[in-house]
């Protein structure tokens, strides 16, 4: 038979697909699913459980289609027909119920996880956690460090076991700062100060991005997050306290301006205040109506005199 | 005295575009054009064209003049989709694709915009049109002229979006155009003007339906069909169209601040002067998500009907769909937030929306139930419309099951704004919405034409969707997990993704085979229409009213204005013993039959220089155009004219006499 040829040949050419498939996804690295911090690795877990619960209504679902379509074929006359039937009040409560109860179950993991897994809880550690303000530009990442006074442009290091707190802001259309291996992304928006909370458990370089459209460049928005030993942390520190300019009112003027693909770079100081006050360039809403080249500038100026960093 | 150049706004300059594909996609859309235009002119059919279908109040005329319209821009948004393939396939390290960064943001807003408003609204409009006065037994809408002008604002709007290929750009800031990307402050030019204003007048046209059929199907029932007797396709319009009317003004005003701060320079969601582009986010998803459930929710009219009628047996669990339908209608105004977990809203306020998500999965899972145990002991005739809930079932599953995960707020944290979110949602519009369209129209075909559709052909097509689609997103959920994100036209090479996004390129591919065979099928079916014409008017042994009246259904739909005392009125008819007796004893009688409309077409025209004028700040432009707007409704609505006109009963008889002998010479 011809057929029967054809579709021994659709399902040989289907399973040779499904293996290099697999073998090629095998080999490559599913970030989502290859948490290297405790918040990825639950949030991981989470994604595990919900397709597992829906699972329990999809599967039977199947092979309940597959069932039917087979046995009640127009074809099939020794199958029962029952052409009036239309309704039975015990199956139809049981099929409101069955998956009312799975997401019952769901809704408790739901509202549990969203209050352990809040991206504004900090992380419980031993360790002192790090500060870390991370500002997105057109279309570039800024990773200022407050305490150790240095910043970083799309590449920042840090030691494992150590909770890292980042307040995220944008001098930019929204963006979205996501490290799929260390945990779930959260938006960076001008004007607002939005708090995340990771922690890198395994040493490595860690791929970062823009989940969100900013505009022409956004697709070169990547940055690194390099989790290290804590010496080498400390002496990467030193390298860039040794290395490149300072960050201060004129340096960032000359950053915030639309670049993209921007390599590494470090800046030795920052001027105090400088995160608070690119949130507040966006709060001061009379200043904000002069031409934005000339006054954000002396904005600038004006905001880094207050010394009004709390964090 | 005036000056020229003011007069004109921003439109001089270079406002052609420059890009290699911008340009080649607008000469072929102008050339087609010229094309259309060098046949209609040839063939002297500008007046045929004019009196019986653009100016047409036929509800069934206006429905296949939306799929028309839907299908080309399927088609428009399709290629839009194959290029995106195309440059994710290949610009990877070094290379940087075929296609500039702002280009491809533009065919991606594009491509957004142009499905979900012209294509799968037009699609449902066009459907709903069709059939749905034909299900409550009704000769007419309620409102037909306001119908026709719904019609022309969504053309409109089209027209709109398609002069930006040509004229300006297009926006590039997302199918959404979040601010303050959206802002004048960092788009600039007339792409987010062109999105607005076509939207916006769409979204009227939209509105006004939406007020149509709601009215419909409350006040032009056939007597003796009570709410609990409606078929389900019925109520699922029920429920669309109230989320119509409560969502779509949300759009209008939201499109309306954002015009007001990019034209008059106010403030509602700039990034500064006390703008809040958060308001604009919640705001655009509480249209946004009931939008989904307006485009699904007739989809899921269409399986109930053709779930029955192919299993040939009474759906199951009537009462427990229409709550279903009513509890989906309500709880999709509750789950908005879950577009942007990822905006810091806090714990309480994500798991409260989480679970108001997953809540809407219940009622869903039970429709999938009833139709399975409407299947259940049934005799299952696979035809084509059943192809499609095979389809529909197997990928709206998957996509149900994405959609469950990342309700779950943490899980979405990792989900969100990446490629397996662009998997997901595509997996509900594409194996929900726009299969569910596909059965209905393959269902629906022949009581329009008088013949069926192709089934091998269709066939084909529909394994070409089916494959095409898994092949094109089953490696973009899985790229999602990978960590990239949506929108981007760029990648390292060293991230390993280029296999998976040459896969989705094939699938795409694939896809765009599965509308070449969707057209194929139409078009041989229509020149092959002698092999499958159908005179009985019932050709799958239907059980709803539409298939009580001959096909083509004509123009008047019932000589008689049936009476329904069941479910499946058509369905009980045929069994009952009394039927054939009744079809000899029947008393025709006049019938009152709305005019034409021109106005509604002027409507439409003055609608798009009105839009334009916005987009350009032609202001004179705009203000004639609005001006000629309200003239033309004061002189519609003041004219003697009722509008109206007698339809004999001598004409009714006769008509109804030939098809009935027609049938009776075939049967």
């Amino acid at each position: 038979m011809k057929r029967k040829h054809l579709v021994a040949i659709i399902l040989i050419l289907v399973i040779a697909f499904l293996v290099i498939a697999g073998i090629y996804l095998a080999g490559s690295n599913i970030q989502v699913l290859d948490p290297k911090g405790p918040i990825a690795l639950k949030e991981r877990n989470l994604i595990y459980v919900a397709l597992a619960l829906s699972l329990i209504v999809v599967l039977p679902v199947y092979g309940l289609t597959i069932a039917f379509v087979i046995r009640y074929r127009e074809g099939n006359k020794k199958a029962k027909y029952s052409p009036n039937l239309h309704g039975n009040w015990a199956a139809e409560t049981i099929w409101w119920l069955i998956p009312s109860t799975i997401i019952a179950v769901l809704a408790v993991i739901a509202w549990n996880s969203s209050h352990s897994l809040d991206p504004y809880k900090p992380i419980a550690s031993v360790n002192k956690p790090i500060n870390i303000q991370v500002i997105a530009e057109d279309w570039k990442w800024l990773f200022i460090y407050p305490k150790e006074n240095i910043a970083s442009v799309n590449y920042f290091q840090f030691p494992v076991n150590v909770p890292l707190n980042f307040n995220i802001t944008a001098d930019a259309p929204m963006n979205s700062f996501w490290i799929p291996q260390l945990g779930g992304q959260i938006y960076a928006m001008p004007g607002m100060d939005t708090q995340l909370h990771l922690m890198a458990t395994s040493k490595g370089s860690y791929y970062g991005s823009s989940a969100n459209i900013s505009g022409t460049g956004f697709a070169g928005m990547n940055f690194t997050a390099q989790a290290s030993s804590l010496s080498s942390y400390n002496e990467w520190i030193k390298t860039v306290k040794n290395t490149g300019i300072k960050l201060n009112p004129s340096s960032y003027y000359n950053l915030a301006r639309p670049s993209s693909y921007n390599p590494i770079s470090y800046y030795s100081s920052v001027s105090n205040g400088l995160f608070l006050s690119v949130i507040n360039k966006y709060m001061t809403p009379i200043q904000n109506n002069n031409s934005n080249n000339s006054s954000g500038n002396n904005n600038n100026n004006n905001n880094m005199n207050m010394n009004g960093m709390s964090m | 005295m005036l000056d020229f150049a003011n007069l004109l706004g921003k439109l001089h300059g270079n406002i052609f575009p420059s890009d290699i594909m911008t340009i080649g996609a607008a000469l072929s859309m102008v050339g087609i054009g010229l094309l259309i235009v060098i046949y209609l002119t040839i063939s002297k059919r500008w007046h045929w064209l004019f009196r019986e279908w653009l100016t047409s109040v036929d509800h069934k005329k206006i429905g296949i003049m939306y799929i028309i319209v839907a299908i080309v821009m399927l088609i428009r948004g399709g290629a839009d989709a194959l290029l995106l393939r195309t440059q994710q396939a290949t610009s990877v390290g070094s290379s940087h694709g075929i296609v500039s960064a702002n280009t491809f943001q533009q065919i991606f807003s594009a491509h957004g915009t142009i499905m979900i408003f012209f294509a799968a609204m037009g699609l449902m409009f066009g459907l709903i049109n069709l059939v749905l006065p034909l299900l409550i037994g009704a000769r007419d809408v309620a409102f037909p002229f306001l119908n026709l002008t719904g019609f022309w604002l969504f053309a409109a709007g089209m027209i709109l979006v398609n002069l930006s290929l040509g004229v300006g750009e297009f926006s590039a800031a997302g199918w959404l155009a979040y601010p303050p990307l959206s802002e004048l402050r960092y788009s600039p030019g007339v792409g987010v003007d062109y999105w607005i204003w076509s939207l916006q007048i769409a979204g009227i046209g939209s509105l006004f339906s939406g007020i149509n059929f709601l009215s419909t199907i409350v006040k032009m029932r056939a007597r003796g069909m009570n709410l609990m007797k409606m078929p389900m396709f019925v109520w699922s319009v029920l429920g669309s169209m109230l989320l119509v009317l409560f969502a779509f003004p949300i759009l209008t005003a939201t499109l309306s601040l954002l015009f007001l701060d990019r034209t008059l320079g106010m403030h509602f969601f700039t990034a500064s002067g006390g703008g809040n582009a958060m308001m604009y986010v919640n705001l655009i998803w509480a249209w946004g998500h009931p939008e989904v459930y307006i485009l699904i929710l007739p989809a899921f009219g269409v399986f109930s009907e053709v779930v029955a009628t192919f299993s040939k047996k009474r759906l199951f669990g009537y009462t427990t769909m229409v709550w279903a339908i009513a509890a989906i209608t309500i709880l999709s105004f509750s789950v908005w937030l879950h577009h942007f977990f990822t905006m810091g809203a806090g714990a309480d306020v994500n798991g409260f929306f989480g679970i108001m998500t997953m809540v809407i999965a219940i009622p869903t899972g039970v429709k999938l139930f009833n139709w399975l145990a409407t299947m259940f002991r049934g005799r299952i005739s696979l035809k084509l419309p059943m192809y499609w809930f095979l389809g529909f079932v197997a990928l709206f599953t998957v996509g149900g099951v994405a959609g469950v995960v990342m309700a779950v707020p943490p899980a979405d944290f990792q989900l969100h704004n990446s490629l397996f979110l662009v998997a997901h949602f595509h997996t509900m519009i594409v194996g929900g919405v726009l299969f569910g369209y596909f059965a209905g129209i393959n269902y629906w075909f022949p009581k329009f034409t008088g013949f069926k559709l192709n089934e091998r052909i269709g066939r084909y097509a529909f394994w070409c969707w089916v494959i095409g689609f898994l092949l094109a997103f089953v490696p973009l959920y899985i790229l999602g997990l990978m960590g990239a994100t949506r929108r981007i036209d760029h990648y390292s090479a060293s991230l390993g993704w280029q296999p998976l996004f040459i896969v989705a390129g094939i699938g795409a591919g694939i896809i765009g085979l599965g509308v070449v065979l969707t057209l194929a099928q139409i078009v041989y079916s229509i020149w092959k229409r002698k092999d499958n014409l159908d005179y009985s008017g019932d050709p799958w042994d239907g059980r709803t009213l539409e298939w009580s009246i001959p096909s083509p259904a004509p123009f008047y739909n019932f000589a008689v204005v049936p009476e329904v005392d069941s479910i499946d009125a058509y369905w009980e008819q045929k069994k009952s013993a009394s039927a054939k007796t009744r079809q000899a004893k029947v008393v025709y009688e006049d019938i009152v039959m709305p005019k034409n409309a021109p106005e509604s077409v002027i409507i439409g025209m003055f609608a798009i220089g009105l839009g334009f004028g916005f987009v350009w700040h032609i202001w004179a432009l705009v203000v004639v155009c609005f001006i000629g707007i309200i003239v033309t409704v004061i002189i519609r609505t003041t004219s003697e004219d009722p509008h109206e006109y007698v339809l004999k009963a001598s004409v009714i008889e006769k008509i109804e006499k030939d098809a009935l002998l027609r049938s009776k010479a075939h049967a």
